[in-house]
Order: C-alpha cells, then sequence, then structure tokens
C-alpha cells in the first residue's frame, strides 16, 4: 500500500465531506499543516467542526476557513488573535466549545488511545465543568472528560519517511503527535520525505501505524506571530 | 508611589528557588525571567511544549519552529528539551512544576481566579491556564491593583467573590499588586493577609482600592 501522495489535493482527495470533524496540528501558527488547510479550504467542504487549539489568524492557517464559512464549530483552547473568529463567534454564526489546553491535549491522546474519558482536576469549580460527572479520588473533585476522535486528521511534521514514521521539529511539535493517532484517517504534510532506514528509528516520535496518507511539502512556507529579538552585545 | 511593572515583576522573582521549574504567563508575568537572581537555576517550562527556555533570539536569527506560549520567537539552551502538549500538560497537571506567575482581571478572597472571558464581551479563551492553576504546586498572580477603564471609572480586582467565569476556584496562593502583596491560604484556613505596601503607598489607600476582606499582617512598617 502506497501512503505517498503527490500533493495536498490528492492526499484529501475522496476523503472530505461536509459535516466532518477535522483535527489540525499546530500552535498559533508554528507547526499548522498550512498546504493541507489550503486543500480542505478547496474541497469546499462545509459545516466542519475543526479541533484545534488555535483557530489560526486572520488570513492565515484555519482564518482562511473562516473567511469562507466553512467551519461551523471550533473546539480549541484559545482565539485571541483572530479577529473574525471573535466577529464569526460574537455574531452567533460559529459555534465554540472552550476546552482548556491540557484538557483538549489529553482528549486527543485519550481518543486515539482508545480511551472513552478520564478524569482532571482542571476546571473543577468553573463553567467548564457544568453538565459533567464530578467525582472525588482520594479526597480531591476531578471532572470527567471525554476522549475524542476525529475522521480527520491534519498534521505537520518535520521528517517523515514513506512509512509514515514521523519526526518534528522544536516547537512545532505541540498537538501534532496526538493528533496524528485520533483521526480515522491521518494525513501528514513532512518538510522533508526519506525513503526507510533513514531515519533514526529511536528518533521516532510518531510511528507510522498512525498514518495513512503522506505528502512532501518542501520549502513550506512558515509564520512568525510575534518576532521578538534581542540587541547583540557589542564588544 | 505604588511598584512599576518591572518592580512587580522583581517582586514575584523573590518566590524563585534554586531548582524550580517555573511557568510563567504573558505580560508583567515575562519580565519575570529578568530578576532571575544570579547563581540561582530556574527552569522556565512553555506549555507549548518546551522546557528550559532561552532568551530572545538575535536578529535574523529566528526560528518559526521555535516560539514560547505567546507566540514569541525564542532560543533555546544546552539544558533544553522539547515534547508534545500532552507530555507538557503531563507535567503541569502532574504536578511536577514548582510555579506558575500569571495575570488576572479579578481574585478572591477566598483565592478563586477569573482571568480567561467577559461575557458577552471578550472570547479569548483560556488557553493553559485552567490547567496551570489546577495543577502547579504554587500560583502567583501579577496584576495591576485596580482595572481603570478609558472613562476613568475604577473597577476593583480584589474582591469577596469573582464576577467574572472562573479560571479555578480556589488556586491562588499570593498576588502582586501594584500596590501591596497578600497571601491567601487556598484551604480556606485564615483570611487573606496583606504582607507588604509597596513604598508610598498606606494601608489605607490599599483598603480604598480592595473590596477583599484581608488581616494586616505587614513584618515591619514599610
Amino acid at each position: 500500500m502506497q501512503k505517498v501522495y503527490s500533493d495536498a489535493t490528492s492526499a484529501l482527495a475522496g476523503l472530505v465531506k461536509d459535516g466532518m470533524t477535522i483535527m489540525c496540528g499546530g500552535f498559533g501558527l508554528c507547526g499548522i499543516p498550512e498546504a493541507l488547510i489550503e486543500a480542505l479550504k478547496e474541497s469546499g467542504a462545509k459545516n466542519l467542526t475543526v479541533v484545534s487549539n488555535n483557530a489560526g489568524v486572520d488570513g492565515i492557517g484555519l482564518g482562511r476557513l473562516l473567511e469562507t464559512k466553512q467551519i461551523a464549530k471550533m473546539i480549541s483552547s484559545y482565539v485571541g488573535e483572530n479577529k473574525l473568529f471573535a466577529q464569526q463567534y460574537l455574531s452567533g454564526e460559529l459555534q465554540l466549545e472552550f476546552n482548556p489546553q491540557g484538557t483538549l491535549a489529553e482528549r486527543i491522546r485519550a481518543g486515539g488511545a482508545g480511551i472513552p474519558a478520564f478524569f482532571t482536576k482542571t476546571g473543577v469549580g468553573t463553567l467548564i465543568a457544568e453538565g459533567k460527572e464530578v467525582r472525588a479520588f482520594d479526597g480531591e473533585e476531578y471532572v470527567m472528560e471525554r476522549g475524542i476522535v476525529a475522521d480527520i486528521s491534519l498534521v505537520h511534521a518535520w521528517k517523515g519517511d514513506t512509512e509514515g514514521n514521523l519526526i518534528y521539529r522544536k516547537t512545532a511539535r505541540n498537538f501534532n503527535p496526538m493528533m496524528a493517532t485520533a483521526g480515522k484517517v491521518t494525513i501528514v504534510e513532512v518538510e522533508n520525505l526519506v525513503e526507510p532506514g533513514q531515519l533514526d528509528p529511536d528518533a521516532i516520535i510518531t510511528p507510522g501505524v498512525f498514518v495513512q496518507r503522506i505528502v512532501h511539502v518542501p520549502n513550506a512556507t512558515k509564520h512568525i506571530e510575534q518576532r521578538t529579538t534581542r540587541k547583540r552585545e557589542t564588544a | 508611589m505604588a511598584w512599576t511593572r518591572d518592580q512587580m515583576a522583581a517582586r514575584a522573582a523573590q518566590e524563585l528557588r534554586d531548582g524550580f521549574y517555573v511557568n510563567l504567563g504573558i505580560g508583567i508575568p515575562t519580565l519575570v525571567s529578568n530578576f532571575i537572581p544570579p547563581g540561582m537555576k530556574v527552569s522556565l517550562q512553555s506549555e507549548n511544549g518546551m522546557l528550559g527556555m532561552g532568551p530572545f533570539p538575535y536578529e535574523g536569527e529566528e526560528d518559526p519552529d521555535l516560539i514560547n506560549a505567546g507566540k514569541q520567537t525564542i532560543t533555546e539552551l544546552p539544558t533544553t528539551s522539547y515534547f508534545s502538549s500532552a507530555d507538557s500538560f503531563a507535567m503541569i497537571r502532574g504536578g511536577h512544576i514548582d510555579l506558575s506567575i500569571l495575570g488576572a482581571m479579578q481574585v478572591a478572597e477566598n483565592g478563586d481566579l477569573a482571568n480567561w472571558m467577559i461575557p458577552g464581551k471578550m472570547v479569548k479563551g483560556m488557553g493553559g491556564a485552567m490547567d496551570l492553576v489546577a495543577g502547579v504546586k504554587k500560583v502567583v498572580v501579577v496584576m495591576d491593583h485596580v482595572a481603570k477603564a478609558k472613562d476613568g471609572t475604577i473597577e476593583k480586582k480584589l474582591l469577596r467573590r469573582c464576577t467574572l467565569p472562573l479560571t479555578g476556584a480556589r488556586v491562588v496562593d499570593m498576588v502582586i499588586s501594584d500596590m501591596a502583596v497578600f497571601t491567601i491560604d487556598k484551604h480556606g484556613l485564615g483570611d487573606m493577609k496583606l504582607i507588604e505596601l509597596a513604598p508610598g503607598v498606606t494601608l489605607e489607600d490599599v483598603r480604598a482600592n480592595t473590596e477583599a476582606h484581608f488581616e494586616v499582617a505587614l513584618a515591619k512598617a514599610a
């Protein structure tokens, strides 16, 4: 079985349908599968539920799917940098389910690991716990959260081989490894595509079993949201 | 009169201890890294998946794959490790991080914290704040003592009970404002205590700007 597809559009072909739940890796604009997001936009699929820590920024990443109103619901922890998002949410066009960031990460990890629910102390006594089971363990209260899976997970990795073994780079890892495990179909864009045997098996973060489709995106555009620097000390 | 942003950060830095693993929030808390005492080893955790955060990069050396939780470009150190968001919050929720310093919109005298939304107005989201306050061993809030609106009206932020949706219930151990420092016993044993005044700030000033009940426990006259 061949996992490698020639481009992002063909990697999504025949999979995307209206109303699907899509997971999308990245933190801010760091480690987002931008070519796959663009292909998702081109697919024209509507009424999507998107699970992603953020919703891109205006005009970049998932922000592009907000422009075309293809997203009906977001499950996210933080959307602060996206004006269109706030506007669509406050006007009632877009549904939003806020999850604490660690709860979101764990829900995805659990979903991919076949765990339907777990208890966490995050959010006890807040709006997040409303309508959820709260149970005491060893004298402390915990709220039950559900594992989640997606119809499709879109992932960005630094290096991958044709088997789908993946290595991420620096903080571009973030949500990508959990999402790779939680998609019924996981599609990965890799900056560097290599042959089996060229990755150190000890360094592989995501084993290929979690990956169904791979596309090579060399020279991916990368964005910086907050360019912060320091002055060079003068000798 | 009153502390500046840098002075508040410097005061917060007095809560650091050698060997601590620390998570700093956005804004004034980020400045705390400038006041780590020389010779003290403190490792900064960034919840997007990094332990051992270095300073901002030199111009031209920014790496889009290397950012902190505020999406700012940063650098790595010889001690740095990278990990997934799930591992990052295992550290946080699992009680492996010693200190979290973060901002707030409101804090109540029982340790309740609100800093993630204003219903109908602001929808930024909680990010990692709910997990941090639930899981980190010690939680220090650094904030302005009151909120000043554009029309000049003042809203108190240290309250008997928070009016905004909570980030966490009974989670705050210490509040450092521009006027004073308070400690809170989040297990409800004893009242919130005023332990320090900023130079030039009087007890009357603090009382006038604070709704929360507090006990005065100043070490000495400032």
